[in-house]
């Protein structure tokens, strides 16, 4: 596998972006919006793929992170009637401070260990949403009130539940997450993560300290995917328990794996992919979780390392 | 199509000549228009479109499959009666997989894809709440039947109403009365340690309070129990009765281990339906429920007294005298709850001929005409009782039924009046801009 020189893999990413801000004006009404959504959510995936892909971590309790964005930037602007700016960052600190400390205790675990301790974690966070649903609105969830969802410049102001408004500001954080990802994974820290996936024995005998390495991984998705839940609360204005659930966890991890691990822009194509066929066989079946199934299992039979990780491993060595 | 108000009737009018020239004028110039004649017909003989927002997968399936039921049977009755407005309606289905998520997402279609007149048809409460933000950014009137007290809370927005079914605050109010004065006056409360669980947790003791009797205990059940023994002991012995609204799988388990631990010498028992809904009431383990009572918003079996119009609703939705399918003893329906699907439809109806509703441009007036509304009357639209509709919350009132089960079925042994559940509004949505 070759690697794309830096201006090759920026120049395929800023193409991407530009698609994106292009479909803005062509796409019809429904799948402006649905696009939309699935640019937040392919932020999620980005934040799973971080440590997944790269790291080789995997973690069944990145739901938690998601919800620690969405609860801490909607319940800021719920509970404590902050703004939008001030609410979006505050979520993204309740995700950052809440991967430090399930980093520092899962990461005493490895493998298979790993995968059920952050399960736990997250079935822990998961009811204890449910237990305080005196302030999150357990199970039923609460409503962040349309009002409040504008983003204010002085007398100019942005209603964030404007089809457009919100359509480019997930692409802003879309396109954000997916340019300093990209950094990160080709920075001297990202090959040493991936060196850490390769080989862990091998990189502690190197020098490095790959319990550190790996804590900044965690953080950095961690934030990631709570940055993903907090853009939700506020760009769509429902937060509730069910985006902690066990389910929240699993389909980054199914995005990601069809989108190709380890790429850039997997986890866009695999959010996107999964999303489109729900949407398209729901309308024809009821049984179109069967239909995903199958998908999935022929994705799994013919494109083993996700739709781009094939491409790149038999066809574009360069892709990023 | 016939029109009600005899427009194309020419003998009502005399035809002169000055009249006969502007109308030939009037044709020319729509004839000029060909684009604004085609609209004007889409207009007037294009279906009326309801997105039905469906739990046909997840943990509401079973009412969703009797929700598309009713609401077929309904949208038939509707059209063979002429339609609203004269125009057929058609229900365009789309599962929301009993998910927030997709609920919203589904709202959105409707709106923007399908471009559907109203949504409509919603059930378990994370659904209808968050959908509902999606519902009012796309200014599509959302009509749900969820018996949930969120939108009579007034925290969701003017576009979502709840006119077909009774919420769970109206609904506890009303058996209040009646389980002091004839179960007992010492009540120990078991309920799932969530949302649906809280609503009664928090509703019922100050009812109860209110006519002389007293919660002395609540056992909240964590969502994650499969077995129940252990919080039995928690159940204080001078408990005369046991109001209990667990729900889901593990109710069987949770009857059957009651029915262990007390043995012939129990309180009298007081539940919700919501526990048993599509469950055969004879099914093994639950024989421990004979003699206890339930709360039904529609009674599942047929009852001697019977209304001519609850006889054609459930002729037209097709259950048998037990509440099953007709043909299938075993397919029971969810009879409580899903007669609200038939009358928010023709509580629908209503208020789109109120508001001579043509198409989406006229949502607002639908909006403002269903606040309007101030009162159903039992009848072939409202089979399951009269009904009074307060605009500022978007709630319907009505009657419950109490039913005690008797031989392996559930007889109505008390109806309420309209005026037990009744309470404050807590807000005004009508205070809202469109």
């Amino acid at each position: 596998m070759s690697e794309a020189s830096p201006a090759k893999a920026y120049s395929l990413h800023l193409g991407v972006i530009a698609l994106l801000f292009v479909l803005s004006f062509l796409l019809p009404e429904y799948y402006h919006g649905l696009l939309a959504r699935i640019m937040v959510l392919a932020v999620f995936a980005m934040g799973y793929n971080m440590l997944f892909g790269y790291v080789g971590l995997l973690s069944l309790g990145h739901a938690m992170f998601f919800a620690a964005g969405l609860y801490g930037a909607g319940l800021a602007v719920i509970q404590l009637g902050w703004g939008v700016p001030l609410a979006f960052l505050g979520g993204i600190a309740c995700g950052a401070v809440l991967a430090l400390l399930i980093g520092l205790l899962a990461l005493r675990t490895t493998g298979v260990a790993f995968m059920i301790v952050t399960m736990m974690f997250a079935q822990v966070f998961y009811l204890l949403i449910l237990y305080f649903a005196t302030w999150t609105g357990g199970d039923q969830g609460m409503v962040v009130p349309q009002p409040a969802r504008v983003l204010s410049f002085g007398a100019t102001s942005l209603e964030l539940t404007n089809p457009t408004v919100r359509y480019m500001t997930a692409l802003g954080l879309f396109s954000i997450v997916l340019l300093v990802t990209s950094a990160i994974v080709r920075s001297r820290y990202g090959r040493v993560l991936v060196a850490i996936r390769e080989n862990e024995e091998r990189t502690k005998m190197l020098g490095y300290d790959t319990f550190s390495n790996k804590l900044a991984a965690v953080v950095i998705s961690g934030t990631i995917c709570a940055a993903s839940g907090a853009a939700y609360a506020l760009l769509f204005g429902y937060i509730g328990s069910s985006f902690a659930s066990v389910q929240y966890s699993i389909l980054p991890l199914l995005w990601v794996l069809l989108g190709g691990a380890a790429t850039t822009l997997g986890p866009l194509i695999g959010t996107l992919f999964m999303y489109y066929v729900i949407d398209i066989t729901s309308g024809y079946t009821s049984a179109y979780l069967l239909i995903v199934g199958i998908a999935l299992i022929l994705l799994v039979l013919f494109f083993p390392k996700g739709i781009l990780g094939s491409i790149r491993q038999r066809w574009l060595g360069w892709l990023p | 199509m016939t029109d009600k108000n005899g427009f194309f009737d020419l003998s009502k009018s005399t035809l002169t000549r000055r009249t006969a020239l502007k109308g030939l004028a009037a044709g020319a110039g729509l004839g000029l228009a060909p684009g604004f004649v085609r609209y004007s017909q889409a207009q007037s003989s294009a279906p009326i479109k309801i997105g039905f927002q469906s739990h046909r997968t997840g943990i509401g399936a079973a009412y969703g499959r009797w929700y598309e039921k009713t609401t077929a049977a309904a949208v038939k009755a509707i059209n063979a009666a002429g339609g609203i407005n004269g125009r057929q309606v058609e229900v365009i289905i789309e599962d929301d997989g009993t998910d927030p998520g997709r609920g919203a997402e589904v709202v959105g279609k409707f709106a923007t894809q399908h471009k559907t007149d109203i949504v409509f048809g919603t059930l378990f409460s994370h659904v209808v709440i968050g959908s509902a933000p999606a519902a009012g950014e796309n200014k599509m009137p959302y009509f749900v039947v969820s018996e949930g007290h969120h939108v009579a809370s007034t925290k969701l927005n003017r576009y979502v109403f709840q006119p077909g079914i009774t919420d769970v605050k109206s609904q506890i109010e009303s058996m209040a009365p009646w389980i002091a004065a004839n179960a007992g006056k010492k009540v120990t409360q078991i309920f799932p340690d969530f949302a649906f669980g809280y609503d009664h947790r928090d509703y019922l003791p100050p009812a109860l309070k209110a006519q002389g009797a007293d919660v002395i205990a609540q056992i909240a059940i964590p969502p994650t129990e499969s077995s129940f023994t252990k919080f039995f002991p928690q159940i204080p012995a001078e408990t005369e009765v046991i109001y209990h609204v667990m729900v889901g799988p593990a109710v069987l388990t949770f009857v059957k281990e009651l029915g262990e631990f007390y043995g012939p010498n129990r309180p009298q028992l007081f539940g919700f339906i919501d526990s048993l809904e599509a469950t055969d009431i004879n099914s093994p383990g639950l024989e421990f429920l004979d003699g206890s009572h339930f709360w039904e918003g529609s009674p599942r079996y047929a009852q001697a007294d019977d209304s001519v119009a609850q006889k054609a609703y459930r002729t037209a939705v097709g259950i048998d005298d037990n509440g099953a399918a007709v043909g299938d003893p075993k397919d029971v329906s969810t009879a409580a709850h899903m007669f609200g699907c038939w009358e928010t439809l023709y509580v629908v109806k209503k208020a789109m001929e109120d508001a001579g509703y043509k198409g989406p441009e006229d949502r607002a007036k639908l909006v403002e005409a269903t606040e309007a509304l101030t009162e159903f009357a039992e009848g072939p639209e409202h089979p399951q009782g009269p009904k009074t509709f307060n605009g500022k919350i978007h709630q319907c009132f009505g009657i419950q039924n109490i039913s005690k089960v008797e031989g392996g079925k559930l007889k109505v042994v008390h109806k309420t009046k309209i005026e037990d559940g009744l309470y404050e509004a807590e807000g005004d949505y009508t205070t809202q801009a469109l």
